[in-house]
């Protein structure tokens, strides 16, 4: 193990002084891989024309699946609201359960996983694109899509395989292929289930990879003047980090980074809130802007739509509901009803996007530092917003987000692992090839600008939607069922509160 | 009614000794003996997916390589005349020990000095202090 770092160690100066004789290095890069990105994000981004703006139907099938399931619930996510906290408090915990998984944990884990760069930098490019109003269509996709979540992480408890060793795995492509194979659809499913986990595939190297390990070189950059041009050379260190963890199995890395993100998330919000509150007299204003800026604003490319498609397409990317990458995570969860980890999941929309993503764009309005068409976009409006009353922020911020897009690369690396295990079977090479392939792409994830790994991201998370929500529409009432026999539990008693052993 | 003695029990030598004065104990007045070994464990603590994936196997391994700790000790003070049950929980050792202290109507629970030095203690609260100050019964710490 020691041999393997030290000569990862003495590797990397060798490759950066090789590097630094072909320059332009990124360039070569992006070059190469633009070609190939472009087709497919012109697929996924299928666009019609809507009052004259051209609106992508991907956002609209989000959308639409995120209202549907909240009707066909009644409205769980704010129903059971309460419940969820409970559940995650661990009101219902067995104590004969200790030393399992906890909703807690399934739920942190699942978090590290989608609070992230599209907290701070999607909001920024949120914000940028579509203006304030950007923030309240957020918020709306935000609260709607917890009823997805709720949907997609019940399932991923029910169907998932428990295999005799103790382990388990679950997600979407467990439930597509079970699922449906149980209403006579076998077929479909299975199909179903095996583009899903290609898309994954592809989603974890894009959304999970890519984006995140390009924005943490932006940020870096503007720190570190080092590091400008040089995207390659910082992608090989992230690589090299990633890969101490993922390939050689050097867990202390990715614990201690678990350790430090539930606090810097907290610091984050810590710091935002102390920004509003020192900008207080701007707040009315500032709920003035968003409400005026969603419905009639001016300034934005599209107007009203305009705030709507960047706002539900942030919401969508940073809370990933409706994607199935978070029924993975959950499906680890220690419970004998399904339908208690998707009161769980539902709270995670609302964490990530409600309050985290909200609180970024507020910072941004607040502070006045949106200037339409100023080229100031992503991460560097974040920053800027930030350092308008913390000088020095950006630093901090630097550093929460790449851990941030740090503990997003290993959750991301873990969920494109589970697909590629599914679609080729497990074994100790095959898991190797999917891991390397992760490093390689934290290298030309670094090293392309901003718009095409935003595009090719925004696309492969998107195309695991339309693969899952197809299936979810289908296992609907399955669901229904399975809510229902929890309630039906916890009104006979079956189910009671543990509180006091649980939770001291 | 047969006293109860509470004993923590990790296999320490500190632990050890804590158990020899219960068994000395229980062998005149009669009581029964309860060894707790408790596997430190949150529900609040954080977790790679991986990790996630694997709890419920290392559970079974926790448990499975604690029993082999302290389920011959048992057996051991069984045969020497000592009535003696064990169990293995995870949690919080001061919590649980206080909760099946408790649940067992005991009479005393019986603890191993940690050994952590003064000021380790009062920095990070060990279990002796800890369990001092919130024990429901009486309780001895075998230096």
């Amino acid at each position: 193990m020691l041999k393997r770092i030290a000569w990862a160690a003495a590797s990397l100066p060798f490759m950066s002084s090789l590097a630094q004789a072909a320059d332009g290095i990124d360039k070569l890069i992006g070059d190469a891989v633009s070609p190939f990105v472009y087709p497919i994000v012109g697929t996924v981004f299928y666009s019609v024309p809507v009052f004259g703006v051209s609106f992508p139907l991907i956002v609209g099938w989000l959308v639409i699946a995120a209202v549907v399931c909240t009707l066909y619930f009644g409205f769980i996510q704010f129903r059971g609201f309460r419940h969820s906290i409970e559940l995650v408090r661990g009101d219902y915990f067995e104590p004969s359960d200790a030393g399992e998984v906890t909703p807690f944990q399934a739920l942190a884990t699942a978090l590290s996983g989608t609070v992230g760069l599209g907290n701070i930098a999607g909001v920024g490019v949120a914000v940028y694109l579509g203006g304030p109003g950007a923030t309240f269509w957020m918020i709306v996709a935000g609260l709607l899509g917890m009823a997805t979540k709720f949907t997609e992480c019940t399932l991923g408890v029910h169907y998932r395989n428990e295999y005799e060793d103790g382990t388990v795995s679950g997600g979407p492509m467990y439930y597509l292929s079970k699922g449906l194979s149980e209403s006579g659809k076998a077929t479909l499913g299975k199909i179903l289930a095996i583009f899903f986990a290609i898309c994954c595939v592809a989603g974890s190297l894009g959304g999970g990879n890519m984006f995140q390990a390009n924005q943490s070189y932006v940020q870096i950059s503007g720190i570190i003047p080092f590091f400008e041009g040089k995207g390659w050379l910082f992608g090989l260190i992230m690589a090299a980090l990633v890969g101490f963890v993922i390939i050689g199995g050097i867990k202390s890395i990715a614990r201690v980074t678990e350790k430090i993100v539930p606090g810097m998330a907290v610091l984050y919000v810590g710091s935002a809130l102390i920004i509003i509150l020192i900008n207080f007299s701007s707040v009315p204003e500032a709920f003035g802007a968003i409400i005026n800026g969603a419905f009639a604003p001016t300034a934005v490319a599209g107007g009203a739509i305009g705030a709507l498609i960047q706002g539900f397409k942030r919401a969508a990317f940073s809370n990933e509901a409706g994607v199935g990458s978070a029924s993975i995570a959950h499906s680890a969860v220690q419970t004998k009803n399904p339908a208690t980890e998707g009161y769980v999941a539902l709270l995670e929309p609302f964490i990530d996007t409600v309050v985290i993503c909200t609180m970024t764009s507020l910072v941004i309005i607040i502070t006045g530092s949106w200037v339409p068409d100023s080229g100031v976009t992503g991460i560097a409006l974040t920053s800027k917003a930030f350092e308008a009353n913390f000088s020095g922020f950006g630093y901090l911020l630097a550093i929460a987000a790449i851990l941030f897009a740090f503990s997003t690369m290993i959750s991301w690396s873990y969920y494109g692992l589970k697909a590629w295990t599914y679609m080729f079977g497990e074994g100790h090479i095959k898991e190797m090839v999917y891991k390397f392939i992760f490093c390689v792409f934290v290298v030309i994830g670094a090293s392309m600008s901003l718009g095409p790994v935003i595009d090719f991201s925004d696309a492969m998370v998107f195309a695991m939607a339309v693969i899952n929500i197809t299936g979810l529409y289908f296992l609907l009432p399955k669901v229904k069922e399975l809510l229902a026999d929890y309630h039906e539990k916890l009104a006979s008693g079956e189910i009671k509160k543990t509180v006091k052993a649980a939770a001291v | 009614m047969t006293d109860r003695y509470i004993v923590g029990f990790d296999g320490t030598e500190q632990s050890r000794r804590a158990l020899d004065y219960a068994s000395a104990r229980a062998k005149k007045s009669g009581a029964h003996v309860h060894l707790v070994l408790v596997i430190e464990w949150s529900p609040y603590s954080f977790h790679t997916p991986e990790e996630l994936n694997e709890r419920h196997r290392r559970r079974e391994q926790e448990l499975e390589r604690a029993t082999t700790v302290v389920q011959p000790v048992a057996d051991e003070l069984n045969k020497a005349g000592v009535k003696t049950t064990c169990e293995v929980r995870h949690g919080n050792a001061a919590e649980l020990l206080c909760e099946i202290a408790t649940n067992k109507n005991a009479t005393q629970i019986i603890i191993g000095r940690t050994g952590d030095s003064v000021f380790t203690q009062r920095l990070l609260g060990g279990l002796t202090i800890t369990l001092a100050q919130v024990a429901p019964i009486p309780m001895t710490i075998v230096p």
